[in-house]
């Protein structure tokens, strides 16, 4: 077994990223993700990389844009604020299919916010993250080992499927320090990326990484065949934990850090008697449909918890046509909910049934 | 049993740099760890605090609300804490710098001068190191090996003549 250490979230995604053969880093400082770029500022220059702080969030992301075209895996990483300014690059990589890492590591908002944990971003993560019709893979780590394995798991599926991923951490994730064990650095990459434009030198065709089709027809024969892409990562990519749910009559779905929180609650309810279990989405885009739809054939009702005020709410009653309760706790602007609290719910709609 | 411990102070007291080497000891002796700072506007001369937790079970909520170890570095967070601390539970007060006493009768309280011994034993900036030595003693939250090995791993590499300073400051603690 490799030897544990100790490590920052924000520094193991770092060092993730760096052992999945990312050597192209575009950032911009913001609370509570300025020790992943501290990270690659430090690394990169080390190892032939490239960090680079930009002017602006904007140019940061676009710069990923440029670089992935180029074929090579490229990142950004910020917080809240910072990623409502990268979402119209993040739409032009999404219309030109290409694939790059994006990290949120997010905290209160909206506007400038708060600097404290939230996961007030689920819908601009799974819905909206920049106009037009596109989706973006989204992976929610809750431990920082959990974290690290998802750095290489989102570039690799971003190649295989030529679009962009996002981690969906937090401050709390961010900031703590958790014993990880690093894998050993990998420089596999997927299949070549034929479609960069790395230079033809007069051997083959010249390749095209562009997101404008003037021609309607174009266009939307162009959406079609991404969704239809879409399609098929829906039914193969799904990941969630599920934790007690055999039996149990109260389910709660929660992610991340409020996952973390969530499941000292479910033992907390055990301890008293209560029949509670956990669904812990690790995909959020595609959202684990089939884990909750068969989880929602034995439990009696559901209880979403978010820091948020109630946004993955949504995917859980879509997913099960609202045919069980679905009940909501939340806390936010950058407060953490306490297993107390949680536990507090648990036994009220206990208590109503 | 599992430790739950918040550590607060000014920033500078190296409030962060005692509960890594907590964190540490718990990981060297093949536990489940958590290390969690306050983060933000704190800078020298602010507040600054810890949670850390140290269980044989995977931890849940890495935020300390209701400590069973608190130790206080200044008034302001002695203050802020010591009514959240749980009956039963263990808090050190530096009593260099706070002059209050604990009236809660349920807690089990030491009174360690943490300041004032690190200067006259030459171990000025240790008084951080001098708690978690009286801790190690009130709480035995590793093996004395993982400790010590703890403080090896946690003083960096450009700092390494301060190592033994450090060891010594724990054995302070733990005889304090």
């Amino acid at each position: 077994m490799a030897e544990r250490f100790l490590m920052k979230g924000n520094e193991a995604l770092a060092e993730a990223a760096i052992q999945a053969g990312c050597r192209h880093f575009f950032g911009y400082p913001i609370t509570p993700q300025t020790e992943l770029a501290a990270y690659m500022s430090k690394k990169m220059p080390k190892i032939g990389g490239t960090y680079l702080q930009a002017e602006s969030e904007i140019a940061a992301a676009n710069m990923v844009l440029g670089a992935s075209a180029a074929g090579v895996r490229a990142m950004t990483s910020s917080s809240s604020p910072g990623i409502s300014l990268k979402t119209e690059a993040i739409s032009y990589m999404a219309g030109s299919d290409v694939p790059a890492l994006i990290i949120n590591v997010q905290r209160g908002g909206p506007g400038l916010g708060g600097i404290q944990p939230s996961q007030a971003d689920y819908w601009q993560a799974t819905r909206a993250l920049g106009h037009g019709d596109f989706h973006i893979l989204v992976f929610a780590p809750a431990t920082v080992q959990e974290m690290v394995n998802l750095v290489s798991t989102a570039f690799d599926l971003g190649d295989k499927y030529r679009m962009p991923a996002m981690i969906l951490a937090d401050g709390m994730l961010g900031q703590m320090m958790e014993p990880v064990e690093l894998p050993e650095a990998t420089e596999t990459q997927a299949a070549p990326k034929t479609w960069a434009v790395d230079g033809h030198e007069f051997k083959r065709e010249r390749n095209v990484v562009n997101s404008l089709y003037l021609t309607p027809n174009d266009l939307e024969s162009r959406v079609k065949a991404r969704f239809e892409r879409y399609e098929n990562i829906k039914q193969t990519e799904q990941r969630a934990e599920e934790y007690l749910t055999d039996d149990a009559d109260i389910v709660v779905v929660a992610y991340g850090a409020s996952a973390r929180v969530a499941h000292s609650a479910v033992d907390l309810a055990r301890a008293q008697g209560i029949k509670a279990g956990m669904v812990r989405p690790i995909t959020l885009w595609p959202f684990p449909t089939n884990i909750v739809q068969k989880v929602a054939k034995t439990a009696k009702q559901f209880l979403c918890v978010e820091m948020s005020m109630g946004q993955m709410i949504d995917d859980v009653k879509l997913s099960i046509n609202c045919s069980k309760p679905v009940n909501f706790y939340g806390r936010t602007g950058g407060i953490i909910p306490t297993p107390a609290e949680i536990c507090e719910e648990i036994k009220i709609l206990e208590g109503a049934k | 049993m599992s430790l739950n411990m918040v550590i607060a102070g000014f920033g500078g007291q190296g409030i962060l740099f005692a509960g890594k080497i907590v964190a540490y000891s718990g990981l060297i002796d093949g536990k489940e760890i958590s290390w969690l700072p306050s983060y933000g506007p704190e800078m020298r001369g602010g507040t600054a605090n810890c949670s850390i937790c140290i269980s044989d079970k995977a931890i849940g909520s890495p935020l300390v609300t209701t400590p069973n170890v608190f130790i206080a570095m200044n008034g302001p967070s002695f203050d802020k804490f010591i009514n959240s601390v749980e009956p039963g539970g263990i808090v050190i007060v530096e009593s260099s710098l706070i002059n209050k006493k604990v009236e809660r009768d349920d807690v089990k309280v030491s009174y360690v001068p943490a300041s004032a011994l690190a200067e006259e034993n030459g171990l000025k900036g240790l008084a951080n190191i001098i708690l978690i030595g009286k801790l190690f003693k009130e709480f035995g939250f590793s093996s004395e090996e993982a400790l010590y090995k703890a403080v090896e791993k946690c003083v960096p590499a450009k700092k390494a003549h301060l190592i033994e300073a450090n060891k010594k400051a724990l054995e302070l603690g733990m005889n304090s």
